[in-house]
């Protein structure tokens, strides 16, 4: 039953921020605040280092492959599958150079019109290594499934 | 940027709007890079179709990071709490899209001076993708 997955933790993961890739987000994104590009700005603003944009962490999370393993577990096709909703609850920003641990529980998984769609909700939480907890990220990912 | 004052804020009240566009397929290439999102959904119409869409889609986590940008061009990044979004609707390449934000409650009680703000980021015709909420501290 996928029931059962609900309160399955996996296991954490560490990414490294890097400025390059922090940069090409940022640009990727459109993203204006000189902060996110330019260290002497970053600093000039109070900050260690550039400036992490507000959804970054969803990346960094992506990097490990977390809604994979969730897919996966679900035996559910990649591209039938959409991002239904996502938040971020914040205590503080992340910054290039920093380390970053996260770890995914499924809080929850339900399905809606009659099995045709599957809900999988999880949260990752997120801390840095000043042992901040940084963020928690709620994700709801849909999945249209084939009724037999 | 001058910043806003929780007291000269009031309900209903409209934060300056962000309009990014069009969105091309170059820019979903770019952000499959970056976000590390390769789903092949955003980035091949032929695996998209076979998937059951009209064509590639644009990344919901693209839309949303639009709407995070219309919050940073408002208040410095540190102020916001809390961010959620509802994907509602799909983009498409060649869309424009445009994000909006209104007051919709302002409260002091918790010793911060907080509001809540309605999102929407929708496309050229008027069409909602994205429904979100920000949760955002002033001074």
């Amino acid at each position: 039953m996928r029931e059962e997955l609900i309160g399955k933790r996996y296991e954490p993961f560490t990414a490294q921020v890097d400025k390059w890739r922090l940069r090409f987000f940022a640009r990727t994104i459109g993203e204006t605040n000189p902060a996110c590009f330019d260290e002497v700005a970053a600093h000039k603003a109070g900050y260690r280092s550039l400036l992490a944009p507000l959804t970054l962490p969803f990346s960094l999370a992506m990097d490990f492959d977390q809604s994979l393993l969730v897919l996966k577990d679900l035996g559910a096709d990649l591209t039938r599958t959409v991002h239904g909703e996502q938040s971020f609850t914040r205590f503080a920003e992340i910054f290039a150079g920093d380390v970053i641990t996260g770890q995914q529980e499924i809080t929850d998984i339900f399905e809606k019109k009659g099995g045709a769609l599957l809900f999988a909700v999880t949260r990752t939480r997120i801390d840095n290594q000043i042992e901040e907890h940084v963020c928690d990220m709620d994700t709801t990912i849909v999945i249209r499934q084939q009724l037999s | 940027m001058e910043q806003p004052i929780f007291s000269s804020i009031s309900v209903g009240e409209s934060i300056p709007p962000l309009t990014i566009g069009p969105i091309d397929r170059t820019q979903l290439a770019l952000f499959a890079g970056a976000s590390g999102d390769h789903n092949p959904i955003h980035l091949d119409d032929d695996k998209a179709r076979q998937g059951g869409l009209p064509g590639t889609i644009v990344h919901g986590m693209l839309n949303m990071a639009f709407l995070g940008r219309l919050l940073t061009q408002w208040v410095p990044q540190q102020q916001i709490r809390r961010f959620s979004s509802r994907f509602v609707g799909m983009a498409f390449p060649g869309d424009e899209i445009t994000c909006l934000g209104t007051v919709a409650s302002c409260d002091a009680s918790a010793g911060e001076n907080c509001v809540t703000l309605e999102l929407v980021a929708q496309n050229q015709s008027g069409e909602v993708l994205l429904k979100g909420l920000a949760t955002i501290c002033l001074t």
